[in-house]
């Protein structure tokens, strides 16, 4: 931990030096999170609800899932450039120093830059959480910080998965933009408004909707107790993820010096 | 110290022609063609011992290098360093060896020396005595005193270099393994790196591992070479063996690349 205050530590040192471009890539990131509200903002001028979820609560959710995905995309952006890292020999890197890849990897790169879009993120959410008619209580937030966090887990081992990859191909594969980027679009409403197979699959194989939908429908009162606990279980999904890295490390192949 | 034996590694190389078409055919039916970067290689070293690796580009120079320090995995053979295998124990092993990649680098880009090193005090677990005393020795050795608190990338590549052995060695490490060195350097810097790594390998004992282009390092540092070519050993031996009547080293391990069609 003390090791990851370092690397935190420097990349705060290193943004410094470059104050301008850190201040309009926040803005940056902050107008594009915006434009996307405004268009669900437009949407509802048109419709007062979509199956059953009023415009208060697609912003609550909306918001829990912007939230949950600048985080992963702050903290575990070494995935993201991994096929870069490669490239570089950055691994080579890495494999050279007496402490464990994934560690490391999340140590290499930390985008302070993200902080607009989480921010864009925050002030939706005060605004979801003042004018909806949720009747708040402890427990009700305590979800709301478990989605965070499980959300948050799931993205980073998405982009795990994508790195992965990366040691059998040596570049990116851009379909898997489907399931991070794709996924913050679409989190946008509950997964439940896409239909019954999508929410079965996101239920069993990816699971976002045990970190936006379930406990959602929780928070909103109209689930069962134990929605709340689900984003616990959607970190199982870490597991599969890590397995697949570890076979992805044997197989690395570096490329020429 | 170190014990190489019977060690093969083959990559999967895709092949195509140049032009559209033939990239077209590659979405669909990719070739791939089988590469032996290294075939059969066996040599041991021991301690202390300083070795100049050489060969042709794409010899296995490289892989060989990374198969040491733990990065690759190789199909067959063993690898045994001071008894760790170094890709089953890498974390265990890799406390133990320095390694320089002369065209890459390991330093922070955009902060000063110094907080890279805090850094790799911190990765290495040194203790602030050990590290304190390190970092005197090696800045007064390579007269870094100056550099320590520039930005990486407001250095040239000579005195980079020099930071950059200096980042290898913070931890003590038995064996430094120097993947062209000195790529690049000028006359001053090339000089200065060699009397470096000799003053070292007599100090401390320290065990060296060297590829690289330039014969003058081979003629400076090392006794022993071991040559590689087509991921073959061609021959393990002094210098003296390979040059042989001709005036110059270049000349004569040209001679000897062309003989042996490498």
């Amino acid at each position: 931990m003390r090791l990851y205050g370092k690397y935190f530590m420097i990349h705060l040192k290193s943004i410094m030096e470059y104050k301008t471009s850190f201040f309009f890539t926040c803005l940056g990131q902050f107008l594009v999170s915006f434009n996307v509200f405004l268009g669900v903002y437009f949407m509802f001028q048109r419709f007062s609800h979509v199956e059953g979820f009023t415009y208060n609560e697609v912003l609550l959710c909306f918001s829990i899932t912007l939230m949950e995905f600048s985080l992963a995309e702050a903290f575990a952006r070494g995935f993201d450039l991994f096929p870069s890292m490669i490239r570089q020999g950055e691994f080579d890197r890495i494999m050279v120093r007496p402490r464990n890849e994934i560690f490391q990897v999340l140590g290499a790169h930390i985008e302070f830059t993200r902080i607009g879009r989480f921010l864009q993120a925050i002030v939706m959410f005060i605004w979801g959480f003042s004018v909806s008619n949720v009747h708040w209580t402890l427990p009700k937030i305590l979800t709301v910080i478990l989605m965070i966090a499980g959300g948050s887990v799931v993205f980073s081992g998405l982009f795990l998965l994508y790195a992965s990859i990366c040691f059998f191909t040596l570049e990116g594969l851009e379909f898997m933009n489907i399931f991070t980027d794709g996924a913050r679009e679409y989190g946008k409403y509950p997964v439940c408004i896409y239909g019954k197979h999508i929410l079965f699959l996101c239920t069993f194989v990816v699971p976002y909707a045990l970190i936006q939908y379930y406990p959602l429908l929780y928070v909103l009162g109209r689930g069962k107790t134990y929605y709340a606990l689900l984003p616990v279980a959607a970190c199982l999904f870490l597991f599969p993820c890590l397995l697949f890295w570890k076979i992805g490390v044997r197989h690395y192949t570096s490329c020429g010096s | 110290m170190i014990k190489v034996e019977h060690v093969c590694k083959t990559y999967k190389v895709s092949k195509r022609n140049a032009g559209f078409s033939s990239a077209l055919k590659a979405l669909f039916h990719k070739e791939y063609e089988l590469i032996h970067a290294l075939d059969d290689v066996s040599f041991t070293i021991s301690e202390g011992e300083m070795v100049g690796y050489i060969g042709p580009n794409g010899a296995g120079k490289s892989s060989t290098i990374k198969i040491l320090s733990g990065i690759l995995t190789p199909e067959e053979g063993i690898c045994q360093i001071d008894g760790l295998t170094p890709w089953k124990n890498r974390i265990q092993h890799v406390k133990n060896i320095g390694v320089v990649f002369g065209q890459r680098t390991q330093l922070w880009w955009d902060v000063p020396v110094l907080d890279s090193f805090e850094l790799l005090k911190e990765i290495y677990r040194i203790d602030p005595l050990t590290y304190r005393r390190n970092l005197e020795h090696l800045s007064h050795m390579l007269n870094l005193s100056e550099l320590l608190k520039t930005p990486v990338r407001q250095l040239s590549l000579g005195q980079r270099m020099r930071c950059e052995i200096a980042a290898s060695l913070l931890h003590n490490p038995k064996i430094l393994f120097l993947d062209e060195p000195t790529i690049g350097l000028d006359a001053v810097s090339k000089l200065a790196v060699r009397d470096f790594i000799l003053q070292l390998n007599k100090e401390k004992n320290i065990t060296v591992i060297l590829t690289t282009h330039d014969m003058q390092d081979i003629e400076a540092l090392t006794n022993r070479v071991i040559l590689i070519g087509k991921g073959k050993v061609l021959l393990d031996g002094t210098l003296e063996d390979i040059r042989k009547d001709f005036d110059s080293t270049e000349e004569a391990l040209a001679q000897f690349y062309r003989s042996h069609q490498i």
